[in-house]
């Protein structure tokens, strides 16, 4: 745990995102389509030592809140993922993350012959399902690899 | 979304179905008697894609409720090919028609097209997605055949591509029917039809060969293979000679069976079956217009009816 906190520092205000699975830090940054461009401070720790997980990531964004809606996403690649909303250096919420009914605009298709991917003026949508997400166009299932067709 | 686009074979209830089989049977016994129902309504006729069957049955069912067509043609003479997104065409010919039949190469084209549109929209094929009027012609022959509950039913084929028997599977889930699906490993259904006939609790068997399974069939419905989906002829040859049936397929099947085929065929059904009583693909392909013309005064009325 000590270790842990050397490698990240506490922030004194905004979002931590603990637990997420090691090597998927980054995909967290694209679902929440933060790139740096909005000055936020961010701290990542990759591949950090966890008792329960072995090895998690850990994002950590200063000065913003996240809402549960944006941080429901998350729980397409980091379902046990938990979430600390820091005030003055002082946890004031503790967030669940649960998985959302769709996603818009976040994935692209693999069915090639899906009409999102036909040039039209459409934001794809997944809806989420038991085990994956399903386009809510073509209707195919993406169960492993999710992150593969981020289109953020 | 409004409720009165016909976009895939899950939206349809087994009350849906019903009403859209009770409605054809009475236009069936006298199509000329219904000119009154949609005097001066015009129906849009997108195809995208080539068609017989289904445009010119639309038409027909459309010209039979009193109303008529208009047809956007090829899609070589239209302004697709100066690279008109299809939202924009549907917008504009919301604007023209009462509502619109739609024929697209992508999957998932009909649903989206119907967010962009405030008319009635029926989905006339999307690539390998769904066909649901198809399959709701299929389901008025397959109920004067045998009957649609304690049905058990061979579907054989293209069942990877084949949109009819996507829309068929699916609309078979309301009914007590048991349904066997007979094709070569690499042409299985899709996963995600598979998942909603499981999630639907289907009663439902996979094969390799007819043989074994034809015998207790009610109904075998036959789909083409296509060329295109093999990398060479000979591949092709050996896996489509398999599934064509001819006298002789049937010499061991129930004497009863209606062998069904959503046309076009291209050998998987020989010519010598067509003079056997099972030959039931015709009748099947007339049927289409007192079911279409069903569909379209439904829908016509705002989805339900009289």
């Amino acid at each position: 745990m000590k270790d842990t906190e050397l490698r990240v520092s506490k922030i004194s205000s905004g979002t931590v995102i603990d637990h997420v699975p090691a090597g998927e830090a980054l995909h967290v940054l694209a679902i929440l389509g933060i790139d740096g461009s909005g000055g936020e401070t961010v701290s990542l720790g990759m591949n950090v030592p966890s008792d329960r997980m072995g090895e998690k990531d850990i994002v950590k964004v200063e000065g913003r809140e996240m809402s549960q809606a944006e941080l429901d996403v998350l729980s397409l690649i980091a379902p046990d993922a938990t979430v600390n909303i820091v005030r003055d250096y002082d946890v004031v919420e503790k967030k669940q993350i649960a998985p959302p009914e769709a996603v818009t605009g976040l994935l692209s298709c693999p069915n090639r012959h899906c009409i999102t991917n036909a040039g039209e003026p459409v934001e794809t949508r997944f809806d989420v399902i038991d085990a994956g997400v399903r386009c809510a166009y073509c209707e195919t299932i993406v169960r492993e690899d999710i992150t593969d067709h981020l289109a953020v | 979304m409004r409720h009165d686009h016909l976009l895939t074979a899950k939206q349809l209830s087994r009350d849906d179905i019903e009403a859209v089989l009770e409605r054809a049977r009475r236009f069936a016994d006298d199509p000329a008697a219904h000119a009154d129902r949609h005097p001066g309504a015009l129906l849009a006729l997108c195809f995208f894609e080539p068609s017989t069957r289904t445009k010119m049955s639309f038409e027909t069912a459309a010209k039979r409720l009193g109303g008529d067509v208009v047809d956007m043609g090829s899609v070589e003479d239209s302004s697709v090919k100066k690279g008109e997104s299809l939202a924009d065409t549907v917008r504009v010919v919301e604007g023209y028609a009462d509502g619109i039949v739609l024929r697209h190469p992508s999957q998932g084209a009909a649903r989206m097209a119907s967010e962009f549109v405030d008319v009635p929209l029926v989905n006339a094929g999307d690539g390998a997605g769904h066909h649901p009027s198809q399959t709701l012609l299929d389901l008025y022959t397959i109920d004067e055949q045998a009957g649609l509950d304690d049905l058990t039913i061979g579907v054989m084929g293209d069942l990877k591509y084949g949109r009819t028997v996507h829309s068929l599977a699916h609309a078979l889930t309301n009914f007590d029917a048991r349904q066997h699906f007979i094709s070569p490993e690499s042409l299985r259904l899709p996963r995600s039809v598979r998942y909603d006939l499981h999630e639907a609790g289907a009663n439902v068997r996979e094969h390799e060969n007819l043989e074994a399974v034809l015998p207790q069939l009610d109904v075998l419905y036959v789909t083409r293979i296509q060329r295109e989906r093999f990398p060479d002829e000979d591949e092709y040859e050996k896996v489509a000679g398999q599934y064509r049936i001819d006298a002789d397929t049937l010499a061991d099947a129930a004497e009863d069976l209606a062998v069904m085929h959503p046309l076009p065929r291209v050998d998987e059904i020989d010519p010598e079956v067509d003079a056997l009583p099972n030959a039931t693909y015709f009748e099947q392909a007339h049927n289409g217009v007192p079911v279409r013309m069903a569909l379209l005064d439904i829908l016509l009325d705002g989805g339900d009816g009289e």
